[in-house]
């Protein structure tokens, strides 16, 4: 049970995103995508998903081709959850958070199943307050967590979240990620997300990549991904790492060179 | 506030058409009561009930119905509140199909041309709109692509009028645009219906596909949408049932535009959910103006077309003001 990138590679018009990054994902396991803005993170994210297809190489999902999946079996198995989603009508929570489950849907509309799973999303999320909100009209982190719950409705193998602590205050984010990490080692799925925060990286993460210029600077657990050596190399800033309370803490000193 | 599902309002909103349809067949210049209708051609007003104000009435019900159901696909599909057949310039691609057959005089040769030709307008229209509006999906580019359309063809119609061979064809031509429902026989119901019903049952089926496209495009396609199918029934359907209304009655604008906008404080947002209730709303809708339009007291009827404009002008001129309110 594994998901794959083989040897993605991906350019938009001339400019190169992904040059040739391979990497294996197994399910139980929070694996964080890192990197500076325009590594690649999101476009790998999307490969994965079967959303962006790649020039050369492919994502594999228990040995099948993700982009030869129909879209429904591979919406059932890989839940997606976009970095800026568009929200275009003000729809309540429960609504919104019911779109997840449309590859699920049978021909007579939601069943017991699908009500429950949405009614198990918005609770995980925390969210049951708030079930009959317009979206719309929730702050940034309601709205963060609304986003979750719609993929989390799914009830896929697979969660790939693109910055999905965005927006979120530091008690929320702590939330999310223990949420991940109980979806990963108590349910078993596979969860990969891109992260900003190298500290919230260190200390939730499974593992790691360090994305860099479209290319893998390295896949390792995080104490071994997220050396000083490394991160400056990539990033480009000077970095101490501390032992902090909880876990290792990442501190940049400022631009290298 | 609660919402109601979208089968009891389509009920409610069917209650109301029966009532419109049997207010119809009895309203106009001549007022045919009850015993007329079951003279069986004793009364010289059957003639009137039967020949003239019952496919009279089945063409308003069939026509706001597609334009209805139109406006609410149209605006689910772009995410956009202000789509509408009309005013993205696919019923006036549609009319300057029509228009080039009354030009060139293919209209007489048989009584599908105009029709088909309304059709493959209005399928030209929605390909060249969905082509430009796939690059972009924002509000602004795709009331621009509809402008952009509208104008080009309404510049075509235009130029139709100024080189018509004849005065008659010009007075064709006019008279064909202003749209109405007018003197409409079971011909033109005839020639509606096919289009009208398996183009609405194309749209009726796209509640999912476009309930997901909440998500932008991106969204639904994680959620297993298969866009390119969503995209291609929604050109075929608004194409296929605007271009037969258009073909019958002529342009008729805002039906679109407002029907769905006075269903959703009911029925919620979801694009799903105003989909049926906007059929049976746009019939009642127009039925309800063009009865309107048949009491009149002027020396000629009023053509449906002006009387929705003048309805739906305003109507528009407060949605943009709410909206920019919220956008601002």
């Amino acid at each position: 049970m594994s998901l794959q990138a083989q040897d993605v590679t991906l350019s938009f018009g001339d400019r190169p995103i992904l040059r040739g990054v391979s990497a294996g994902f197994d399910k139980g396991q929070v694996i964080a995508i890192v990197g500076p803005n325009g590594a690649g993170k999101s476009t790998l994210l999307a490969c994965l998903a079967g959303l962006l297809k790649p020039d050369a190489g492919a994502a594999i999902l228990d040995g099948t081709l993700v982009a030869a999946l129909p879209g429904r079996t591979r919406a059932r198995r890989i839940a997606f959850l976009a970095q800026t989603p568009e929200i275009a009508w003000d729809v309540d929570v429960h609504t919104f958070v019911g779109l997840g489950r449309t590859p699920h849907l049978g021909a007579f509309g939601p069943s017991e199943g699908d009500r429950a799973a949405i009614d198990a999303a918005i609770a995980a999320a925390g969210l049951e307050a708030f079930a009959d909100r317009p979206v719309t009209r929730m702050s940034g982190g309601e709205r963060a967590r609304a986003l979750i719950a719609r993929a989390l409705a799914g009830e896929t193998d697979w969660l790939l979240a693109d910055e999905p602590l965005t927006g979120l205050d530091p008690g929320h984010a702590l939330d999310a990620l223990a949420l991940f990490r109980r979806m990963a080692h108590d349910e078993g799925k596979g969860v990969i997300v891109t992260l900003h925060d190298l500290n919230l990286a260190a200390r939730f993460a499974d593992r790691v990549l360090v994305l860099n210029e479209g290319a893998l600077a390295i896949d390792a657990a995080p104490d071994v991904a997220l050396t000083p050596e490394i991160l400056s190399d990539v990033y480009g800033v000077l970095v101490r790492r501390h032992a902090g309370e909880v876990g290792p803490l990442i501190e940049v000193l400022g631009r290298a060179g | 506030m609660k919402l109601r599902s979208p089968l009891a309002v389509s009920g409610v909103l069917l209650a109301l058409l029966v009532v419109l349809f049997a207010a119809s067949l009895c309203a106009g210049r001549v007022w045919t009561p009850w015993s007329a209708w079951i003279s069986h051609g004793q009364d010289p007003r059957w003639a009137i009930v039967f020949g003239l104000r019952l496919p009279r009435t089945i063409l308003a019900i069939l026509v706001g119905g597609a334009l209805g159901l139109s406006g609410a696909a149209l605006q689910g599909y772009t995410r956009n509140p202000l789509a509408d057949p009309a005013a993205l310039g696919v019923s006036t691609s549609a009319a300057l199909g029509a228009v080039l057959t009354l030009y060139l005089g293919a209209a007489g040769e048989a009584h599908w041309i105009l029709p088909l030709a309304a059709m493959v307008g209005a399928g030209v229209g929605v390909a060249i709109l969905l082509s430009l509006a796939g690059i972009s999906s924002s509000i602004v580019t795709f009331l621009l692509a509809g402008f952009v359309i509208q104008t080009v063809c309404g510049a075509a119609i235009a130029l139709a009028l100024n080189l018509a061979p004849n005065p008659w064809a010009v007075n064709e031509i006019v008279n064909w645009l202003m749209g109405s429902l007018a003197d409409r026989s079971v011909e033109e119901v005839k020639l509606a219906a096919p289009g009208i019903i398996a183009g609405g049952l194309m749209l009726l089926t796209l509640g999912r596909p476009l309930d997901a496209l909440t998500l932008g495009e991106q969204g639904a396609k994680s959620l297993g949408v298969d866009l390119s199918r969503t995209r291609l029934l929604m050109a075929i359907g608004v194409a296929v049932a605007v271009g037969a209304s258009v073909a019958v009655t002529g342009v008729i604008s805002f039906v679109g535009l407002i029907t769905p906008h006075l269903l959703r404080p009911l029925l919620g947002s979801r694009p799903s959910a105003v989909l049926l209730p906007s059929f049976v709303g746009g019939a009642a809708l127009t039925l309800a103006a063009d009865i309107l339009v048949r009491m009149t007291p002027a020396a000629s009827e009023v053509k449906l077309s002006v009387a929705m404009a003048a309805l739906g002008g305003p109507f528009f001129l407060a949605m943009l003001i709410s909206m920019r309110r919220r956008l601002a």
